[in-house]
Parts: C-alpha cells; structure tokens; sequence
C-alpha cells in the first residue's frame, strides 16, 4: 500500500513523518486466524541462518548477518457507520548482509530453505564483489560481542491480534458515532496492529529471537459548514505505542487534563477512544468558528502530543550520524550539528534542554532488546544543559566519533529491506521543579497553548522550521482566553531551543510517536516515540495562515 | 518466476478461478525484480537486490468479499488460497459499498511500458553508472550522493465475469545530489526512464555538479512575493510531496462532493466545470504517450484513457470510486497512471532570458499541507536557488520556505516551458508571478 493510498483511504495524515510510500504496510494480505500461528522454531531458525553465515564465509565475506523476518500486521478502517477495509498481511523472508574486502552486500529472498539462502548469500557476496570496484572507503565494523541464543519480548500484556476483529470495529465504529453525535459530519478512524518477529544471527556468534508489538489507534473527524463551505477537522490525540490491547483499556489515572480553559485531555500509557473521538466532534465543529490569530511573537506553551514531533524533527533527524556525515545528502539532507560544529561547543538550546536518546522506554514504540546489527540497546545523552554531547550511531559509524562501540541504532523495515541508522526514541527530560500546565499558563503574558500535531516541515539541514498544531488557544495575562485558527510558529532550532525556558514536572510527560518516519534509499519506515512534559518557548514568530482561492 | 509472460500468467489464473466455488471471483497476479545502489561522499554506501511474485483472490458471496493470497504455485496451494478466500468472505460484514467485479473490458492496446534493456540491467550495470558519476565529481573536487534504482515485472488479472488483462512494465530512477567540499554549494538533479538504454548517470552528475559550483556564497534577500521560475524538479518529486502531484491528488469527486475539499462548492456540490486555473493550464492523462508509457488498466481494473482533467483553466474531469461515481451520477474514471502538463517550447534557460527580476528555483523540499480548505502547503527551496536579473543569473541566493497553494500558482502563470519526464509525468518548468515566500533558511 502506498502512503497517498493510505492517506486517501482513511483522511488520516498525523503522524505519516515524512515518508510517501508505506512499504513496512505493503505485505501480503493473508486470514486474521494465520496471525496467531507461530512461526518457526528457534532452533529451524539457527540451522537456516547458519546456512546462510556458513555460505557467505565460504564465498569470502569477513562479516555477514542474517535477519529472519516475520511481519504481521492487520488494520481495520471505517469511516462513519461502516467498515472499509479489514487488511492482515504476513510476511516472511530473509535477508542477508555480508562484508567482502569492506564492502557491502546485502539480498533477500522468501524462498526460506538451507539450499535457497545458502544462494542468496552468495548473491550478496557477488554484489558486494561488484561494487569493490568503486570502493574508495573500506567499511570500519565496530567490534561486538556475540550474545549467544538470547531472546527478547514487548512487554504486553494481550497481543491485539488475539483480540477478535468484531470487538475492534465495534470499538472503532463506536468513536466514530461518538464523534458524529458530537458534531462531526465525517469521520474516519483507524487501528495498526504490528507484530515483528526477528531473528538475527551474525558471525559474531549471536543467535537473537525477538517478539516485538506495536499498537496505534486514530481517526480524523471533520465538520463542514455547507453554507459557507468551509471545514475544519481535528485528529485522534492518541500515540502509537509498543504495547498491547490494553493500550485501549480507559484509565483515569492515565489521563492529563490541559490547562483550564482549553478542554482538552493528552494521554500516558492508556488511552480513552471514545472520548477522544467525542471531544474531536465537538472540537472540529467548534473550530468553524474560531477567531483567526494575529501574527507575532509569542510565548508558546506546546503540550508533550505537539512539542514531541518539533523534538523529532529539530534535534532526532539533526543528530543521526549518517546524516551529519552526508549519507542522506541525496534525500533528507544533511545537518548543521556537524562534528566541526559540536567541536566548537555551540549551545544548541538553553540550559533547560536536557535530550536523552534511548530504546528501552517502556510503552514507546522504539522498544526493543536488541538492534538489528546485534547490539544490545541503551539509553544515552544526545543534549545536556542546552548542549550536544553525542549522536545516533551504529557499527560502522562508531570509529569516527572514536567511539569502540555502537549506540544499537540500527534498523530494517522488513526483512527484505538492508539495515541502516534509525533513530531511537529521543525525548526531552521533564522539569525537576514540580509544575503543573495550568501553572506555566499562569506565568504567561501573551502566548498561544498548542495542543496536538498538525503541520509540519523543516529544511535540509533542520535549521528553519514551521509547525502547526490540531488546537490552539490565546493565553492573556496568564489565563486561557479563547480558541484561535490558522496558527503556524516559524523558527530556527537553535533559537527556538534557546528560548526554551522549561517543562513541566514529570506528572505531565507524555508519549507522542509515529509508525511512519522515513528515511534512506530505497526509502524505508521506522517507528520511533518522543516523550515531553508540557514545555514553554519564549518569543516565537507566529504567521497566520489563511489564504482565498 | 519472477517474470511471466502473458500465457503462463493466465493459465494460472485460469486455474484459480477454476477451483472458486464463490458468486464471483478476482485474481491478481504480480511480479517484480529489482536492484539498486546508493552512494554517499563519493563512494558506495549500500546496493542490494530483491525479487518477489505474488497472487492475490478476491471472493465474493453476496455483498460480502474476502482476499487471500500465496506465494507458491502448485495446484494444492491454489486450491487452499481461493478455499480462505471464501471461507473470509463468508465471514465478512456486508458492504453498502458493493459493487459487482467488472466483466471484459476494452484496454488500450500498444503501452510500451516495458522495455528489455530496463529488464536486463545487473550489478556491473549499476556500478558501472554510480561509478561514472562519482568519478565526474570526484574530477572537480565535489561531493556527490546519489540513488540508482530499477525494475521490472508484471500484472495480470482475471475474474468470474470475463475481465482479462496483462502487462509488463519497467523502470529505472536516479537522483544525485553534488555538494561542495566546504558546504556551501548543493545541486540536483534527476530522472527516470522506462527504457534505460536513454539513461546516463553522468549527464544528469553533471547538471547537479555544474548547480554546486555555482551556488556557493549565496546571498540572503529579504523574504516576500517574487516572480520564480519553478524548474520540474520543483513541481513534482519521486521522494517527497509536491505541488502539482498534490493538485492532481485532489481532483477526488467524493470528497469535493462531501465538502472537504478546495473543490467543494458553497452550498453543495462541486466545482468541476468551473474555471479556477490560468488558461494556460490543461493537464491530461495518456496511458500510450511514449514518453510515459504505463499500466492501461487501474486496480480494480478499469480502463485507463486519455483524459482530460483540466483544459485552459477549467475543471473538467474528477476521478472517484466505482461506488461514488454510481452514485453521483458522474463518469466512472479512476485517477490516473502518470499526467501530461501541456506547456511550450521554450527551455528553462529561455524562461530566464525573459526575465526581468526573479527567482530560479531547482527543488522545493519538505512539502506539507498546511490548510486543506485552500490547498496551502509549505516547504523549502533547496539545492540550486538563484537571483535573475536582466535575464541572466546573477548570484546564487539563500534558500526560503514558501506558503503557497497550487492554485493560486496556477492562476498567477506568468509562462510555461517545455515538459520534461518526471516521476512518470511530463512536467514543464512554470514561470509564476507573487510566488510567497515566509523566511529564510541558512540550510545548504
């Protein structure tokens, strides 16, 4: 399925980063009871895999690795009363790197036997071999050490494939209603469901079995005025997790309220659909009517479900290695956090952004034991007290920063797909003062409270931005005092992080994430989550956006 | 197995159908070979190669459907995927949405959408062009990162009511981005072809390395409306959103009815049939156009034809859904594969020569939707930014983002160059008058 088809089925745009095409979604389509099959034994899985290795050494690889891949994954999309479509897919395959005289190579196949790999490896081999020719920098790998058969699972606590798929329309068809009763004229809504069954083996002796889960519930309800012609949506304010069903188990306790005044409720690791979807119809409908801003400066005090996709895109992508060296020159570009750069100790923010990246984050989606070059996952400083202290790395960037080992970042759509570096989730710390949203509202002179991404872009080297949001509410002598339309903030990011004056305490800090991010060529996703409190920005241009056509 | 031809094809589907005890039956087959390779500071980054084939049934009781699909050939197989197709669709919630599968339908013949020297491409192929362009680069003292890509494979389709069809399609892209050493110059260019015996990776190196050079110590002007010339690069993309992808995106009859588009009318309704384009502008859609060539059948198999979507400026054409187009009333067109932007004769270069002062833009970049009620999007230009004066180019400039809607764009053409082959679409560079830039950008 390709992202435009996606886009166009559902009207869901959030959270889709950047990418046009969803390959990671594109499986084949298969029976919902086949997703709760297992798949193939552990020890099935090492004798393939060892076909493969053994093979790639024999044809004169130094290093090779070998991913089993099983990717399930099932969607169901409704739109008002009914069901759209219903898609599971699975897909099986290996895929095989090797090293050959520093170079890469790397095939896949789905003709899973011992005879089969054993030939796509030497297929690897004989690419690898091809492009020596133009080799002018040999690949440094750095050293890592084989774990040996170790395995690691999603903390779930009930798979979403297990739960029957009339229970899920239901539920996505009683949001829906939800948000029609409430006064929406459209709605669409979605559920992902994402199952990556890995198995990794290399010749550094590490034989990894992993289960990882994924879960996003979403919609996108709009109300149109006939009269006047005009619409207005607002979209699902949940975030894609690495968690279960009972992501969708309602709790009270998982709840934040937004500042008074705004009505609006952001969500932890539980998330309440229907009324969600409720306060969405309402809210589109009221969106109408809403004044349309004065462009200026302003205080921004941004809510964890917005600020988490500006902290994706001005610090994530700016700090990945591969792009500070040139490797997405061609595609997402470069970045100004080069090494010369960090070398000159410049403050990428002020001394309220502390920025930690990390995969072990419980319920985030970026959540695994291991990455898929062998590397046991960790959590890092990218930023502390405003500056940048390290980047995203994998095995063969390692030795450029003199680093002896990797940051466990890499990552393959599928197993048809070659590894390469992913962000981990990165996310900003919480305040260490306690501060409640309706407390930072209260110290602001003139600002705007920004709840929900909307909008989103950024230059080539994530200097110049402009985000929008899904509501957004005037604030005036530290009091809410009306909803506003037509908002978009413009800013570079370093001024824009240097004029971070805090967050709110880690009563407040949230999730937000995406499925979609892109990156490389071929183009591939990667799920990634990016955690806040509440957080204020002083002094940010705001545009107004309205235009006549 | 990855390429069938038509025969093998059908006479696997023929096969499928034969075990389908369903009130109707679908079968797609499809298959794909590929390879690619991509580099990065002048050497090989990554390359691989993949190759999949597929068959997908659609069964069908009543208003109730169902799909399965399988990737292995054998009668038993066969046999099994159409038996969890049907037990799916016997399974399934009913449609209000149904529609019947279509019997034989009349495809345009003579597409030349697949041509063998795509298809026979290798490793040694691919290296042989990415080495080419590093080397063109590596000569001058530039950096380049570039992507190769190609393809091959087929589509085939058959059901229960007669509907029949084939074709074979290939492909091959290639971008390449040259940078300067010091950072302070980039240059783009790209291309994609169906026969790749037209391809060469240095002409394309040599046009991104020629923009590099030229655009270092770019100059910062004040943001505002400015006459650009937009080059195809900067309409439409292979990697990102664009402004006339997006335009042709929205001609959606279901939701212009629905009143959730720019092509909603006050009132009810839509606005096809209006005029909201300069009438310059006729964009249409040719499956058999050479250039161009591509699948003549949709996904659900409906012909495609030439069609006209706009003609001087006015609407003329929406695509929808088989259902909405019933119940609409409206024609029953699916949205097309690859679109022609009639345009002039003149080259960019000429469009630069008529230029008093304005702004030459090689790509925009980061293209999002800002505002669906008037198509406002934002993005930045990249890559090659230069001021025109007298015209000539006089010094390169520091990049901008833009707020801008297509159709405001369209409305406000001040020229129109020859198209080029783009992303599988010919695309003119547009000269367009009030183009509104919102900031600067420091980006390279």
């Amino acid at each position: 399925m390709k992202r435009r088809d996606f886009v166009g089925l559902t009207g869901l745009a959030t959270g889709a980063l950047f990418l046009p095409s969803l390959p990671g979604f594109g499986h084949t389509p298969v029976d919902p009871a086949r997703l709760l099959e297992p798949g193939a034994d552990v020890i099935v899985k090492k004798r393939l895999a060892d076909a493969a290795l053994n093979a790639a050494k024999a044809a004169g690889a130094s290093y090779a690795d070998v991913r089993i891949g099983r990717s399930l994954n099932q969607y169901v999309f409704t739109r008002e009363k009914q069901v759209q479509n219903i898609v599971s897919t699975e897909s099986y395959g290996v895929g095989i790197r090797v090293l050959v005289g520093g170079c890469w190579g790397f095939a896949s196949t789905s003709v899973v036997t011992e005879a089969n790999l054993a030939a796509t490896a030497r297929e690897a081999v004989s690419i690898a071999k091809a492009n020596k020719l133009v080799l002018k920098e040999p690949v440094q790998l750095a050293p890592q050490q084989g774990y040996g058969e170790v395995s690691w699972k999603t903390p779930i606590q009930q798979s979403a494939f297990e739960v029957p798929i009339k229970q899920k329309v239901e539920l996505l068809l009683a949001a829906n209603a939800a948000a029609l009763d409430a006064g929406a004229n459209y709605i669409n809504s979605a559920l992902f469901q994402v199952n990556e069954q890995k198995y990794f083996a290399s010749t550094d002796g590490s034989y990894i079995d992993q289960d990882i889960h994924r879960l996003w519930p979403t919609f996108n309800a709009t109300a149109v005025d006939t009269k006047s012609g005009k619409f207005r949506s607002r979209e699902s304010l949940s975030a894609p997790v690495g968690l279960g069903y009972e992501y969708l188990t309602p709790s009270a306790a998982e709840q934040v309220r937004g500042p008074q005044g705004t009505d609006t409720v952001g969500y932890k690791l539980r998330y309440d659909m229907l009324a969600d979807a409720a306060l969405a119809g309402k809210q589109a409908k009221a969106k109408l009517s809403m004044k349309s801003v004065t462009p200026g400066k302003y205080d921004l005090v941004l809510d964890p479900g917005h600020l988490g996709l500006t902290i994706h895109e001005s610090v994530g992508h700016p700090t990945e290695l591969d792009r500070v060296l040139g490797y997405e020159a061609n595609f997402a570009g470069t970045s100004f956090a080069t090494l010369e750069w960090k070398a000159k100790n410049l403050p990428y923010g002020s001394k309220a952004v502390n920025i930690v990246a990390d995969k072990l984050q419980p319920g985030s989606v970026g959540n695994v034991g291991y990455d898929d070059e062998g590397v046991k996952t960790r959590e890092w400083d990218l930023i502390k007290e405003g500056k940048l202290v390290n980047y995203q790395k994998i095995r063969d960037q390692a030795h450029i920063v003199g680093q002896k080992e990797s940051d466990g970042c890499a990552y393959a759509q599928s197993w048809e797909d070659v590894q390469f570096q992913r962000m981990p989730n990165v996310s900003l710390r919480p305040g260490t003062a306690k501060m409640s949203p309706d407390e930072m509202v209260k110290g602001v002179d003139k600002g705007i409270y920004i709840a929900g991404a909307g909008s989103f872009s950024i230059d080539q080297q994530r200097f110049n931005f402009q985000f929008g949001g899904q509501l957004f509410f005037a604030i005036e002598k530290g009091k809410i005092t009306e909803p506003l339309e037509d908002v978009a903030y413009q800013s570079n990011t370093q001024e824009f992080w240097g004029a971070c004056q805090g967050s709110c305490d880690a009563s407040d800090y949230r999730l937000f994430g995406t499925f979609f991010d892109g990156k490389g060529q071929p183009a591939q996703v990667s799920s990634v989550s990016h955690g806040s409190a509440t957080t204020r920005f002083n002094g940010v241009n705001v545009i107004n956006t309205a235009r006549k056509v | 197995m990855a390429i069938l031809s038509k025969d093998e094809a059908q006479t696997i589907l023929k096969k499928v159908l034969s075990c389908s005890t369903a009130d109707e039956c679908e079968a797609t087959l499809s298959g794909n070979v590929g390879g690619n390779v991509r580099s990065a500071r002048n050497t090989i980054s990554t390359a691989g190669a993949s190759e999949n084939v597929a068959l997908a049934v659609q069964s069908r009781f009543g208003k109730r459907s169902g799909t399965a699909t399988c990737n292995e050939f054998d009668d038993a197989t066969l046999r099994r995927c159409v038996q969890r197709a049907e037990e799916i669709a016997r399974l399934a919630p009913e449609s209000p949405e149904y529609m019947p599968l279509l019997g034989p339908q009349q495809y345009l013949d003579g597409s030349r959408s697949f041509v063998p020297a795509t298809a026979a491409i290798d490793p040694d192929y691919r290296a042989r062009q990415i080495g080419a362009s590093m080397a063109l680069c590596d000569a001058r003292k530039l950096s380049s990162a570039a992507f190769l890509d190609d393809s091959h494979g087929f589509i085939a389709k058959r059901n229960s009511k007669g509907l029949e069809a084939y074709q074979q399609v290939s492909n091959i892209t290639f971008s390449v981005t040259v940078r300067t050493p010091d950072g302070t110059g980039s240059g783009y260019a790209s291309g994609d072809y169906v026969d790749a015996s037209k391809f060469d990776a240095a002409r394309f190196t040599k046009i991104a390395a020629d923009k590099a050079a030229s655009s270092v110590k770019a100059r910062a002007i004040e943001p505002g409306k400015y006459t650009v010339i937009l080059e195809p690069n900067a309409l439409v993309s292979n990697v990102d959103t664009s402004l006339l992808g997006a335009l042709m995106g929205s001609l959606d009859a279901r939701n212009a009815d629905e009143g959730r588009s720019f092509l909603s009318k006050k009132g009810g309704g839509n606005r096809k049939g209006e005029k909201l384009f300069d009438e310059r502008v006729t964009i249409y859609s040719d499956p058999l156009n050479p250039e161009i060539a591509n699948v003549t059948f949709s996904g659900d198999g409906r012909p495609q034809q030439r069609t006209t979507w706009i003609e001087k400026g006015v609407v003329k054409n929406l695509y929808s859904s088989r259902f909405w187009a019933q119940k609409a009333g409206i024609p029953d067109l699916p949205g097309p594969n690859g679109w022609i932007m009639e345009g002039g004769t003149q080259s960019t270069a000429d469009l630069i020569k008529g230029t008093a002062k304005g702004i030459l833009v090689t790509r925009l970049w980061y293209i999002r939707p800002v505002d669906p009620q008037t198509l406002l999007f934002t993005g930045l230009t990249r890559d090659g930014t230069f001021y025109i004066e007298n015209g000539q180019i006089k010094f390169p400039v520091k990049n901008f983002r833009f707020n801008e809607s297509p159709v405001i764009m369209l409305n406000n053409l001040e020229a129109i160059g020859k198209p080029v082959r783009l992303n599988g679409n010919l695309v003119p560079p547009l000269k367009i008058r009030d183009f509104t830039f919102t900031s600067l950008s420091d980006a390279v």
